[in-house]
């Protein structure tokens, strides 16, 4: 995983030296974290956030990592913003950052499957036993894309992100079921992945480059990382606090 | 090629629970004790910013590296055996501490019933209860005999709980620290389940209600609700764990060493007695055998029997005869329960991974099995674990499962839905088993372990009846719609279950029928003991951790034992 600084949050929680006994003021320190997060939604930028301390000009640029063709990138935001769209609760898949997410998690052990058992020979086995194709999931996302860029065509002759939202659900759905061919894989598989990498995208810590401004959280009601609930774990009441994120903790 | 090492008095292989225990005890004595961990070196000090799902939860960081050794499954006989390449049903733990870094802490002792399960279900039922291919047995050893061990695990983990459970076994001695908070959530379990006439009591945790310090001296600090335990470690140090207390107990003697990324592949053997063991340093791939008067498995429940297999100790289970004992009476979990969605919101991200009401008015024969066609049950508890977003995405029926509506409804119904579980007991079959894999190995070249593993009609009916009975509960509780798990049909490897995998090196009065004797004792190889859930001749209605923890604490007196007058302990 690259280590992007998302710097709008860079200032603050000198929280290293986490003693049980200091945590009782929890609740207030969340709430100078809250003071500073955005609700713009824009991407975020180091500036008046202040104390990057070199003249606040540090924009975080986005780019691509894994993908090296937009037109793939493209069929990608449409398709996961179609499984996450945005909507009167808040923004989707796109606003949420999830296909830059997607982006650099194909790049890096995710997408090649370091840490699983990649070992011939490949069987195709019973859908009980799991994932058996040789394909890494970086291989498999980009034949995924193609294809919903072919399906795209041979339906409708048009490109992926040029179609209507129902022709494009239409599409998904087609993998969902396991109706799309695809080469050393099953289409089911592929949607199935799809659809968990948005979810992770959504609602992973901001600081792998998805649910920009923790926006996914703040719908959702999740507040992220706090150090402690122990004085509010007996209320009555749904209790509604600000996000925040992991990487506050970094001094 | 290899290099010999020096002798010493104990050598384990894997330091989790069992394996600090066993340190613990031993090296208190006096004796030399090696511990051989293939992961890493970590502490409390590596968990300040483990709140971090994505990372720890859904990308496994604390778990088994597949790509180095993995396990191949399959349903049946008939079936070819494939490579589990992804984590799924089951999370394998790897580095210090083990699956004792990343549990809940839900610490139950199985009930008197488990250990005498064939005596008492044929006393009561008679022979025929279940059909011959259930291949149920006594464990060799009774509850009151382990509930010293019992007592003494609980002690060193600062256990906190009520002895309010009319079901379970008689205790020595209260629980070392107070229940946890029983939160608003609980208290709704606690009134539906006392409506219905059950007796309900806080879940005996390993996330501790108040500081404490355990007789070896060890501080485990005061749980905090964050609500991020089950596949994280803790950044307090207030979920018990074996490196902040058997770990730095064992150490503190000055007779015990760990040796990181120490990977064993074989146990030496000589005649009827075992020499050592053979290991590679992972990081440079250099081969080592360590000699040992004893050697200790203390690994995970499928590695342990996995070396006793490479290694060629013991008689293999063959499930066409029924002879054999090693891989024998492999079980998992079965896991009924039931989702209530709620109007009002509720502070579902808040938590613990032990905090949690129960009911055992349907687990082992705490009811009448007379007119039903299973046997044993399931603890039912409501627990407020910290629910989380990626993987907390509670649909009510007939709701898409991607798009706009499901968008909607996961967020609307992530703060508004609870659940009533139940952890199942596992009744073993004949063709449920391990054993080795032919084609597939691991990065050391040595095979994997095959498993072979369905779920069976006596696990369907289990389901079925506690799942109604789950639901039941979360009427009572009013949940606007409840919604039961549903009925299970074959095992899946794919979606996460449980990581209560038992059996394959089972303990028992006879050496015709088990592994180990109730020491823990190797029957063919007095100077080895192999300890862990997989001495569970079946899995019982709970969590596994505290019975395991009661087994370590009495392999650790055999091996102590052993050490002295040498000979079978049994």
């Amino acid at each position: 995983m690259a280590e992007k600084k998302n710097v709008s949050r860079r200032d603050f929680l000198k929280t290293s030296g986490i003693a049980a006994g200091a945590l009782v003021g929890g609740g207030i320190i969340g709430g100078v974290i809250g003071a500073n997060t955005r609700q713009d939604g824009a991407a975020p930028s180091g500036g008046e956030a202040g104390q990057s301390g070199g003249g606040g000009t540090t924009e975080a640029v986005r780019g691509l990592q894994f993908f090296k063709n937009q037109q793939e990138f493209a069929v990608l935001q449409q398709a996961t913003e179609r499984i996450f769209p945005e909507d009167d609760l808040g923004p989707g898949a796109i606003g949420l950052g999830v296909p830059f997410f997607i982006d650099h998690q194909l790049a890096g052990s995710y997408g090649e499957n370091s840490r699983e058992y990649m070992q011939p020979p490949f069987a195709e086995g019973e859908a009980t036993q799991g994932y058996q194709s040789r394909l890494k999931r970086n291989e498999l996302f980009r034949q995924g894309l193609q294809k919903m860029q072919q399906e795209a065509q041979s339906r409708f002759e048009a490109n992926f992100v040029d179609l209507e939202g129902e022709q494009m659900d239409e599409i998904l759905t087609a993998f969902q079921d396991g109706e799309v061919e695809m080469q050393g894989a099953n289409a089911q598989f592929f949607f199935r992945l799809l659809r968990q990498a948005t979810l992770n995208g959504a609602y992973a810590d901001p600081i792998y480059g998805g649910n920009q401004n923790m926006e996914a959280w703040r719908m959702k009601g999740f507040p992220g990382h706090r150090p402690s609930y122990i004085n509010e774990i007996e209320s009555e009441d749904f209790v509604e606090m600000d996000p925040h994120s992991v990487g506050d903790m970094l001094t | 090629m290899a290099t010999t090492l020096d002798k010493v008095d104990v050598v384990t292989v894997g330091v989790g629970w069992t394996g600090g225990i066993i340190a613990a005890e031993c090296a208190k004595e006096g004796l030399k004790v090696i511990g051989l961990e293939r992961g890493q070196e970590r502490s409390t000090a590596d968990y300040s910013m483990v709140h971090d799902e994505y990372r720890y939860a859904i990308r496994y960081e604390l778990m088994q590296d597949l790509s180095k050794e993995t396990i191949t499954f399959r349903n049946s006989r008939n079936q070819r055996a494939l490579p589990m390449r992804q984590m799924g049903s089951f999370l394998l733990g790897e580095g210090l501490g083990g699956a004792g870094t990343h549990w809940n802490g839900q610490n139950w002792r199985f009930l008197p019933y488990d250990f005498e399960i064939k005596s008492m279900t044929d006393d009561k039922y008679g022979a025929n209860k279940l059909p011959a291919e259930y291949t149920l047995q006594d464990w060799g050893i009774t509850y009151d005999e382990l509930e010293p061990y019992f007592d003494k695990f609980e002690k060193t983990a600062g256990i906190s709980g009520e002895d309010k459970n009319p079901f379970w076994g008689t205790r020595s001695s209260e629980y070392p620290t107070p229940p946890m908070k029983k939160t608003p959530l609980l208290q709704k379990f606690e009134t539906a389940t006392s409506n219905l006439g059950y007796t309900p009591f806080m879940m005996p945790s390993a996330n501790l209600s108040e500081a404490y310090e355990n007789p070896d001296g060890q501080q485990i600090a005061a749980c905090q609700y964050c609500g991020f335990c089950e596949r994280f470690g803790c950044e307090y140090g207030a979920k018990t764990s074996p490196e902040i207390t058997v770990v730095p107990t064992a150490r503190e003697t000055g007779n015990y060493d760990i040796r990181f990324n120490a990977n064993v592949v074989e146990v030496m053997k000589e005649g009827d007695r075992v020499t050592g063991v053979r290991y590679y340093d992972t990081v440079t791939f250099e081969e080592f055998i360590q000699p040992a008067e004893v050697v200790v498995l203390t690994s995970y429940v499928l590695n342990n029997a996995k070396l006793l297999m490479v290694s060629e100790i013991g008689e293999m289970y063959d499930p066409e005869t029924g002879n054999g004992t090693l891989g024998k009476n492999y079980a998992y979990q079965i896991l009924p329960g039931a989702s209530g969605f709620f109007d009002e919101q509720m502070n579902v991200f808040m938590g613990a991974g032990a905090l949690g009401m129960t009911i055992d008015d349907f687990n082992g024969d705490a009811f009448d099995h007379g007119d039903l066609d299973f046997i044993h049950g399931a603890s039912l508890s409501m627990t407020q674990t910290g629910s989380r977003p990626i993987a907390s995405n509670p649909l009510p029926p007939d709701t898409p499962s991607w798009g706009a509506e499901f968008k909607k409804a996961s967020i609307e119904n992530y703060t508004r839905t609870l659940s009533v579980g139940g952890q199942g007991a596992s009744i073993p079959h004949r063709d449920n088993y391990m054993t080795l894999d032919g084609t597939y190995k691991d990065a050391y070249g040595v095979p994997l372990l095959q498993l072979t593993y369905n779920f069976t009609d006596q696990d369907r009916a289990l389901h079925k009846y506690l799942t109604e009975r789950a639901a039941e509960i979360m009427q009572e509780m009013g949940a606007k719609t409840v919604v039961g798990r549903a009925p299970i049909s074959d095992y899946d490897i794919v979606p996460y279950q449980t990581t209560h995998n038992t059996g394959g090196t089972i303990m028992g009065a006879d050496p015709n029928t088990s592994v180990v004797n109730n020491y823990l004792q190797h029957w063919d190889m007095e100077n080895l003991f192999v300890v862990g859930a997989g001495n569970f001749a079946h899995n019982g209605g709970y969590n596994p951790t505290g019975t395991v923890g009661a087994l370590a604490y009495r392999c650790a007196e055999g091996v102590i034992k052993y050490s002295q007058e040498g000979g079978s302990l049994v």
